[in-house]
């Protein structure tokens, strides 16, 4: 007959798991990441909707010589490059989370996180490029598209 | 044929911060607006990118935008992030406020009634700019 261990003594090593499911501290930066960003994002978007939607025509005022006028001001480059990197980071680690949760196969769960990581880099360096090399006043376009500065 | 036995009633467990009622739902309902959000972060930064290839072809895309279903649609997406966002202020405040915790669920309804009102502010306006006409 086996008896129960004795409550009070201590326990055996836990068994070391077959493979090691993460390396040294990165999902707590990851955990802190999603609070500091989520509480930029929200300020960022906030304001990223109402200059746009709410303010002026709203959505119907949307066009290229909005966009230009908005990248004409250094303040509004810095805010949708910041509003970019944070948004695609925090939202590419949420995905990967939700992956890890739902997909169990191995090899499910590896092509949805490359596919992943694929989308992060393309947008991400897309992202960044258009704000970097945007042009305002592009000469084969026509000047009733253009933003007023242009033409001055 | 005899009736078979009913089933066990499964009873669930208690005293978890997260296993059904707000907690859990509001859990469920941060991971849909999320990837939501995200999906629709991808197609954005795709059509804004079309400002680097010309006005017309950028004035063509953002046009679609302007059209009633997609104007509902944006005050769907403007109302995943609002909630997205208030439920990520609540979540931190369980985490790190002490009493956090303790108040999670009353969080909840905080975070619903500022939805209802933010959503109160901003449905107007922009229903007006997308059926408003000219």
């Amino acid at each position: 007959m086996t008896t129960i261990a004795d409550p009070k003594a201590p326990r055996p090593p836990r068994a070391r798991p077959s493979r090691l499911t993460t390396r040294g501290n990165t999902e707590l930066y990851g955990w802190v990441f999603m609070r500091a960003s989520g509480v930029l994002l929200l300020v960022l978007i906030f304001g990223h909707l109402f200059v746009n939607l709410v303010a002026g025509d709203g959505v119907k005022a949307i066009d290229f010589g909005f966009v230009a006028g908005k990248w004409a001001s250094p303040l509004w480059q810095v805010w949708d490059l910041l509003m970019l990197w944070l948004a695609m980071i925090h939202g590419t680690n949420g995905v990967r989370t939700i992956i890890n949760d739902y997909a169990e196969r191995d090899g499910v769960r590896l092509v949805l996180k490359c596919l992943l990581y694929l989308a992060f880099v393309v947008v991400v360096v897309l992202g960044t490029l258009v704000i970097f090399t945007f042009d305002p006043c592009p000469t084969d376009a026509p000047a009733n598209l253009l933003p007023s500065f242009c033409t001055a | 044929m005899p009736a078979a036995p009913a089933a066990p009633r499964k009873k669930a467990p208690a005293g978890t911060l997260y296993r059904g009622r707000e907690g859990m739902w509001s859990w469920v309902a941060h991971r849909v607006t999320g990837v939501a959000i995200f999906f629709f972060l991808l197609v954005h930064v795709l059509d804004t990118s079309l400002v680097r290839v010309s006005p017309e072809a950028y004035n063509d895309v953002i046009g679609t935008y302007k059209n009633p279903i997609m104007g509902l649609g944006e005050a769907g997406l403007v109302a995943a992030i609002v909630f997205h966002a208030f439920n990520g202020i609540r979540i931190i405040l369980v985490d790190f406020w002490a009493k956090g915790p303790k108040y999670q669920r009353v969080m909840l309804w905080v975070v619903v009634g500022l939805f209802v009102v933010t959503m109160a502010g901003f449905l107007p306006r922009h229903l007006m700019h997308v059926f408003g006409g000219e």
